[in-house]
């Protein structure tokens, strides 16, 4: 499969197979204004499997939030047709306004201008490792 | 060390027990011990206090025990017990409430149906906000009762083999037992429950994080009542079987009578939340190993602890180390 190179942009390169079009909605990248790539279920040596974006432009990518829906994924910055330099997101320990609590229960649910926040907990060894709770009922985020 | 233990308290809120740390609840048990036995001294400890109870849900006991206990200290107490009864039922929120609330008192006690409404309140004021109950969330000061309960009758919190029976999975007051215990550490827990309602992983992953820690988790009261240092017993609900034959089948193992009780330890101490249906039966009451009473009043004495703490009044009187002497006492008459 053949997908033509991008000359000025970023390639977020290991995207979980299947999660490229959420890590797009979370990054708030619309596909139908931007000029993008999206390689769905390629291989790859060390997942099996992958997503790849490419996107032919100068995006700002918040490295939170991408490190929180794709925790694997690395952001490759490209510029005249050359990788100039490569970033890990590493995850962040708070988000605010990211997810919302689906717990019907949460003081978020009624409670009018507060905010959406999560914070890190370990996960179990089966999670993936990674787990977000809502500060305020802590219930496990939905990603 | 004591004033610095102290003087930490004031001004903060509790909305989970992980707002105290441990030698801050150790002052709490011994504050409370102390109050327990010098009533008229601190009969005024908080002469001129305002406690609001803001209580968007009924409940007897707790909001009962909050205001005794700032009764008792010599303060006052305003506040509603209902959601209709406050402007709630306008519209208003929790935040925009507490903020008016806060320019009339010294310190608030919420209970909300909804979880992290404690948090919300305490957020959004500097007036000291104690959690009395935010839905099926936390409930800080119903551990503290339990905690001292345990630490009158054994003189620690440690070194115990503590049985929790019952409901497991649903039971908030289980779960932040067994958090605040591991804590102190050195506790084997044994997790009596039918298989529906077992302790959830991410509290089981809790005492697995404490080395000094164990479990257990059998489906048998009676394997194990002999084995128990404390027994906490808490409520079945036929609802949370998936099958009414699993039900009956279960449903009289986890009742505790005289006849059950008979394999415990003369020093077993017996508690439960309150209030109780039918998982404790009335004969055991009498039994000296019935702690549950008990429990209810020192969630009061805790209550007064933590409400005098926070709003910064000194206990006349109060030395811990002479409470501590008196605590070692209790210690070598269960060594």
């Amino acid at each position: 499969m053949q997908v033509t190179s991008i000359t000025d942009g970023i390639i977020i390169d290991h995207v979980p197979a299947g999660r490229s079009l959420k890590v797009l909605d979370f990054l708030g990248i619309d596909p139908r204004k931007t000029r993008l790539a999206l390689i769905m279920n390629a291989q790859s040596p060390t997942f099996g499997t992958k997503d790849i974006i490419k996107i032919e432009s100068d995006v700002v990518v918040d490295l939170n939030i991408l490190a929180l829906v794709a925790p694997s994924a690395t952001v490759n910055v490209v510029r005249e047709g050359e990788i100039i330099s490569k970033e890990k997101p590493a995850l962040p320990l708070h988000v605010t306004n990211v997810i919302t609590c689906v717990n019907p229960r949460c003081v978020t649910s009624t409670e009018r201008g507060i905010k959406q926040q999560f914070h890190l907990v370990r996960g179990h060894e089966d999670a993936r490792g990674m787990q977000y709770r809502c500060d305020y009922c802590d219930e496990e985020a939905k990603l | 060390m004591s004033a610095q233990l102290s003087s930490s308290l004031v001004g903060k809120s509790v909305v989970t027990l992980d707002d105290l740390s441990v030698p801050q609840i150790d002052d709490l048990l011994l504050k409370a011990r102390y109050i327990d036995s010098h009533r008229r001294e601190v009969a005024h400890t908080c002469d001129g206090r305002v406690l609001a109870t803001l209580f968007y849900e009924p409940s007897t006991r707790t909001r009962l025990s909050f205001e005794t206990a700032m009764l008792r200290l010599g303060g006052q107490v305003i506040g509603f017990a209902g959601a209709n009864q406050s402007s709630a039922s306008k519209g208003e929120t929790i935040a925009d409430t507490l903020k008016t609330v806060s320019n009339y008192v010294d310190v608030v006690a919420m209970r909300h149906p909804k979880e992290g409404a404690a948090l919300v309140a305490s957020q959004a004021v500097d007036t000291p906000v104690i959690n009395a109950g935010d839905g099926g969330h936390m409930h800080p000061t119903q551990t503290l009762a339990d905690l001292a309960t345990i630490y009158n009758r054994f003189g620690r919190v440690h070194h115990l083999t503590v049985g929790l029976c019952g409901d497991l999975t649903f039971g908030r007051t289980v779960h932040s037992l067994i958090e605040t215990l591991c804590r102190f550490g050195d506790i084997t827990f044994v997790l009596i429950s039918p298989r529906e309602l077992r302790t959830p992983q991410y509290v089981l992953d809790r005492i697995n994080d404490t080395p000094s820690c164990s479990y257990v988790e059998v489906q048998d009261m009676t394997d194990v009542l002999g084995d128990l240092d404390v027994l906490y017993m808490t409520r079945v609900q036929q609802e949370r079987f998936f099958n009414e034959d699993d039900y009956l089948r279960l449903r009289d193992t986890y009742i505790l009578d005289r006849e059950k009780l008979a394999l415990g330890k003369d020093s077993l101490a017996v508690l439960h939340p309150l209030p109780r249906v039918n998982e404790i039966a009335f004969d055991v009451d009498e039994d000296p190993r019935a702690a549950y009473f008990e429990q209810v009043k020192n969630g009061m004495l805790m209550r007064m602890a933590l409400e005098s703490s926070v709003v910064g009044d000194e206990l006349p009187g109060y030395d811990p180390e002479v409470m501590e002497n008196d605590i070692q006492t209790i210690q070598e008459v269960h060594a």
